[in-house]
């Protein structure tokens, strides 16, 4: 009887830690939404957690069209769809090449195999300032500085370790036999990659652009660095229409900013629920 | 013979993209980097040598040292509370409760979002004049402060709980999978020994998932010396400068300062940094495997 009470008493001191951390992980984004949705008249005299009165979508139409950063005010749309101009040839880039380059690795063993192998990894954990001024210097000297381009190829360059990684692991784990069969078949490196492997890869082709696509579209490092005014990511225009000091902050306006820019990650993570976490034990493997 | 050496050709004209990032956009930008680091480059490079003066210059100047002390802060206490929160919320994950999967949702989703994002929201959160400072001094708590984003020695915690609540999801998730590898047979052992699980938690479970903490000590380590994003979003380095920290520092010298070289020293100090988490690191996992195979 006693021992009973004792595990009801456990239980329930279970469920309350996990209420209360939940709690804390939704607090935030629960007032980033019920702030966006009121008006600036409303925020200054209500509390923080107050549901709006008269909900309004107005601040979120303002931040799509024409939040200002500076002089201009164009919104954050222009983000929004730089972005995606960004990720998806990004993406798609960085996964094809590491997709190649893991296969050749783990089936065909060219000279340097370690060597690459070992470079890529350490190169995963180096901080991107060791990296930066170089690369300026390399992108305007042919002309890719301030581009779409170069941004592109900027995160196909520092999507390269993990994919590599990513897709190589994934490889070595294939039964080698299949390979030796295709080869004795008279397979070339094309044919076996696009006939065989390929076919066999939908798994971590789901992990890779899930963890391509969202780590492109979070990023805001390289965004600032390399991909010029006219190409600016979200996260960037985000930053800068928050962050400006210029005249009156319209929090309603910021916070709808805000949860427009992480809605695209947000959305793949709740679409891909257990791939999201596999993605991450994967990448964990890299330590 | 002759098509052998035409798929071969084709393998190593496949492997030309990875052998040029490695080589030139990799390798070569860190070689370019601590070159550059040894000059008097200001805004251009030039290649006049002065070896290790701007290293010395660096760990000289206020403001450097002041980015590096904030990271240690920032670091200890970030990678110490995911761990121990992470850790707790994997045991409570990890009894059979019902409703893991939201749990795990929630847990897990600011880890999905950018670190801009996360800084802006705390910012608006932690706001004194409308946060949760004039929530509950409405509740009535007239005296009711907790203002730390605007108090130059209070800020740093605010950057390790925005970061936080960002990373220990991350902790939970690696944590949790290695729960679920511990064998079933070892828990009803302790059960019919009558040990106590948080016993059992403490001296058993937690020697055995230690290869997962590590992965996840390392991970989060690295992400400390990279943290630049959730800085320049959530405080812009402010109060003053009571949250700077080095990649923030290396950023404005190589493009506001016009500072090249010694920004590019001060890069060179944080792969240094970051050398220093993973060679221990590395060593010690070999030391594990051989004493495993032994």
């Amino acid at each position: 009887m006693r021992a009973n009470s004792e595990k009801t008493l456990a239980r329930t001191g279970v469920y309350a830690f996990l209420v209360i951390s939940a709690a804390f992980f939704l607090m935030p984004f629960y007032v980033m939404v019920v702030t966006s949705l009121k008006k600036m008249d409303e925020i200054r005299v209500t509390s923080i957690f107050a549901l709006p009165d008269a909900p309004t979508l107005e601040a979120w139409i303002t931040a799509w069209n024409s939040a200002c950063t500076g002089l201009n005010c164009n919104g954050l749309s222009v983000g929004f769809f730089n972005s995606v101009m960004i990720m998806v040839p990004a993406t798609v880039l960085s996964i094809l090449l590491g997709a190649v380059t893991g296969y050749a690795l783990s089936f065909w063993r060219p000279k340097g195999t370690e060597l690459i192998f070992g470079i890529l990894l350490v190169a995963a954990f180096i901080p991107y300032q060791v990296f930066i001024y170089p690369l300026v210097r390399m992108l305007s000297q042919v002309g890719l500085y301030n581009s779409l381009a170069g941004i592109v190829a900027i995160h196909v360059i520092f999507g390269m370790p993990i994919m590599v990684l990513l897709f190589r692991n994934y490889y070595a784990g294939l039964p080698r036999d299949l390979f030796s069969a295709a080869r004795v078949d008279g397979g070339g490196f094309w044919v076996i990659f696009i006939r065989l492997i390929l076919p066999l890869s939908p798994p971590i082709l789901i992990v890779a652009v899930i963890l391509q696509s969202t780590h492109i579209w979070n990023d805001f490092l390289f965004g600032l660095v390399f991909a010029g005014s006219d190409n600016q990511p979200m996260t960037v225009l985000l930053n800068n229409i928050v962050n400006s000091t210029q005249g009156e902050k319209a929090y309603n306006v910021n916070m709808a900013a805000t949860i427009l820019t992480a809605a695209v990650p947000l959305i793949i993570y709740l679409a891909s629920g257990r791939w999201f976490v596999r993605g991450i034990a994967a990448g964990a493997v890299k330590g | 013979m002759a098509k052998f050496s035409g798929t071969r050709a084709h393998v190593y004209l496949a492997m030309l993209p990875v052998w040029i990032i490695v080589l030139v956009a990799l390798v070569g930008s860190t070689v370019w980097t601590f070159v550059i680091s040894l000059t008097n480059s200001k805004l251009l490079p030039i290649y006049k040598f002065n070896f290790f003066h701007q290293y010395e210059l660096l760990l000289k100047l206020p403001a450097w040292q002041v980015a590096v002390t904030n990271l240690i802060v920032f670091g200890v206490l970030f990678i110490a509370i995911c761990l121990v929160f992470g850790f707790i919320m994997a045991i409570m994950m990890d009894q059979r409760i019902r409703g893991e999967a939201f749990f795990r949702t929630v847990f897990l989703y600011p880890y999905a979002m950018s670190f801009v994002v996360t800084g802006l929201v705390w910012q608006w959160v932690l706001n004194p004049g409308f946060g949760i400072q004039a929530a509950v001094r409405g509740l009535g708590f007239e005296s009711f402060t907790f203002d730390w984003i605007v108090q130059p020695d209070r800020a740093i915690y605010i950057l390790v709980l925005a970061a936080v609540w960002q990373g220990s999801g991350l902790v939970m998730a690696i944590l949790l999978a290695g729960l679920r590898g511990v064998d079933e047979d070892l828990w009803k052992a302790t059960r019919i020994d009558g040990i106590a699980k948080w016993r059992v938690y403490t001296s058993i479970v937690l020697p055995i998932i230690a290869p997962m903490a590590a992965t996840a000590t390392v991970l989060l380590a690295v992400s400390v010396v990279k943290a630049y994003d959730l800085v320049v979003a959530l405080t812009g380095g402010g109060p003053g400068n009571a949250t700077e920290v080095p990649a923030k520092f290396v950023m404005e010298n190589l493009f506001a300062r016009q500072n090249v070289a010694l920004a590019n020293a001060g890069a060179i100090m944080m792969l240094v940094a970051v050398i220093a988490i993973l060679v221990p690191m590395y060593y010690a996992r070999r030391y594990m495997a051989q004493k495993a195979e032994a």
